[in-house]
């Protein structure tokens, strides 16, 4: 077993109100099989031993699929590994005396409420007006009754696997929920359970979007490089034709 | 009309808007740039080409207006999405690294405010002048200057960086992005704004070299 010692330089902030700065921590040896959110759980089991306070973050189901889990290390939102969340993320693609700078996802749409655990309940409220399918469809049809052609329905699952974990808006410039709101319209515009709905659906996503305080997007492609599920842009271009579609064609304002 | 303005101030509404105005901008950039094309053929052809376009005196004076109201919407856009992206990140990273952005995404605002001043200096030079002096000795009297020369090469430079993500950018922002033209798109933007920048900055770089130019 390879063990590493790291320098973690860790946000630390009491709750929403106060200020927050940073702590250096030393790891003490780190073996490289663990994942990162395992390295901070031994870290503060030995913060915890000397009575001082843990570092809060969030986590549950430590496989990569939940979207709990997330931080910015190095200047990247879930660490320098492409498509791997935080707590996917081993300790092996570190070295030996490397510096951890460990930041919260910042977001004036997250608020930090403890260290590196942010509210991120702006994107449920964009869920909430329209991410779903709300017309009677009816009983559950036959196999095949429906027929969607098996490129389209790839391209659907794709933008589905989007676990809104918050990496697209952490890495964004502008902290736009783009890439979000984009993968959330997209799994229901490429169906034909979502077209009854699909331009209020983009209409209201969009404009919650912009109620909640998220910023404009700059085509920077910063958050498709970021997203643990490797969501594409295309998503967000598709977003900008339903939007287009819903506000000149539709009858829907 | 309520409803327009609902649809314009929200964020993909406003981003249209700067992609529809940089459309038009942009196509008045490639006749722009086929018409100062003229000057590699000769004082007397661009003399022609000037004379002949000013004889068109209300088409010419309708299509300023227009692309005046362009400009203005291009500016006023850029400006209002600018204030309120620096806003929607209060707290900044101590550390934070780029991926994909470009060196032409990351500049788009000031490559922008760079055109601005430009344009403004390019119309004092060659619109609002009252000077009796042919346009091909117009343009001589100008970049033949060094600091001139300069000014322009620079904000060009800086026009060219800013149209290499905005043509990509306008495209995306339209909904314009599958993967059977994507690289098309890319490398055919890439290549279009290293064209337009290349041509233009070559009048400044005769005038500056070639004692003979338009003469």
């Amino acid at each position: 077993m390879k063990l590493i010692n790291l320098i973690v330089k860790v946000w630390r902030q009491e709750n929403e109100t106060s200020s927050g700065s940073f702590q250096t921590l030393k790891s003490g040896p780190i073996s490289t099989d663990m994942s990162f959110l395992e390295m901070l759980d031994v870290l503060n089991e030995k913060l915890a031993k000397v009575g001082k306070e843990p570092i809060a973050f969030d986590h549950d189901c430590r496989e990569g699929i939940c979207g709990m889990c997330g931080a910015v290390v190095n200047g990247h939102a879930h660490g320098p590994e492409n498509e791997t969340t935080l707590c996917q993320l081993h300790m092996r693609h570190f070295n030996d005396g490397d510096t951890l700078v460990i930041e919260p996802f910042r977001a004036r749409a997250f608020k930090v409420v403890k260290d590196l655990v942010v509210d991120r309940s702006a994107l449920d409220s964009i869920i909430a007006e329209g991410g779903y399918v709300s017309v009677n469809t009816g009983g559950a049809p036959d196999g095949n009754a429906v027929p969607i052609p098996q490129d389209t329905a790839e391209q659907a699952l794709d933008a589905s696997a989007c676990i809104g974990c918050g990496a697209c808006v952490a890495a964004c410039p502008n902290a736009s929920a783009m890439l979000f709101v984009g993968a959330k319209v997209s799994q229901y515009a490429l169906l034909p359970q979502g077209q009854p709905e699909s331009a209020r659906r983009a209409l209201d996503m969009v404009r919650k979007m912009d109620e909640s305080g998220f910023g404009n997007c700059g085509n920077e492609r910063e958050c498709e490089a970021a997203c643990p599920k490797g969501i594409s842009i295309r998503n967000i271009a598709r977003l900008n034709r339903e939007f287009i579609k819903a506000a000149i064609i539709s009858y829907e304002k | 009309m309520g409803w327009i303005k609902q649809i314009i101030t929200t964020s993909i509404g406003k981003k249209s808007v700067m992609a529809v105005t940089g459309t038009g901008l942009i196509i008045f950039l490639f006749f722009h740039l086929v018409g100062n094309s003229m000057i590699f053929l000769g004082r007397d052809m661009f003399n022609a080409y000037a004379e002949n376009l000013h004889r068109l005196d209300f088409a010419v004076k309708v299509f300023e207006i227009g692309l005046l109201i362009l400009f203005l919407i291009h500016i006023l856009f850029a400006t209002l999405l600018f204030i309120e992206n620096l806003g929607s990140r209060p707290q900044r990273y101590a550390v934070k690294k780029d991926t994909r952005r470009t060196w032409g995404s990351k500049t788009m605002p000031y490559t922008g405010a760079t055109i601005l001043v430009f344009l403004v200096v390019h119309l004092i030079n060659f619109h609002f002048t009252d000077s009796n002096l042919t346009l091909s000795e117009l343009v001589r009297s100008v970049l033949t200057q060094p600091y001139y020369a300069a000014l322009y090469i620079i904000c060009l430079l800086a026009l060219a960086l800013h149209i290499s993500h905005g043509i990509w950018s306008l495209c995306q922002t339209l909904g314009i992005n599958q993967p059977k033209y994507n690289k098309l798109l890319e490398s055919g933007a890439r290549s279009l704004s290293i064209a337009v920048g290349a041509v233009f900055i070559l009048i400044p770089l005769l005038a500056l070299f070639y004692s003979n130019f338009l003469l």
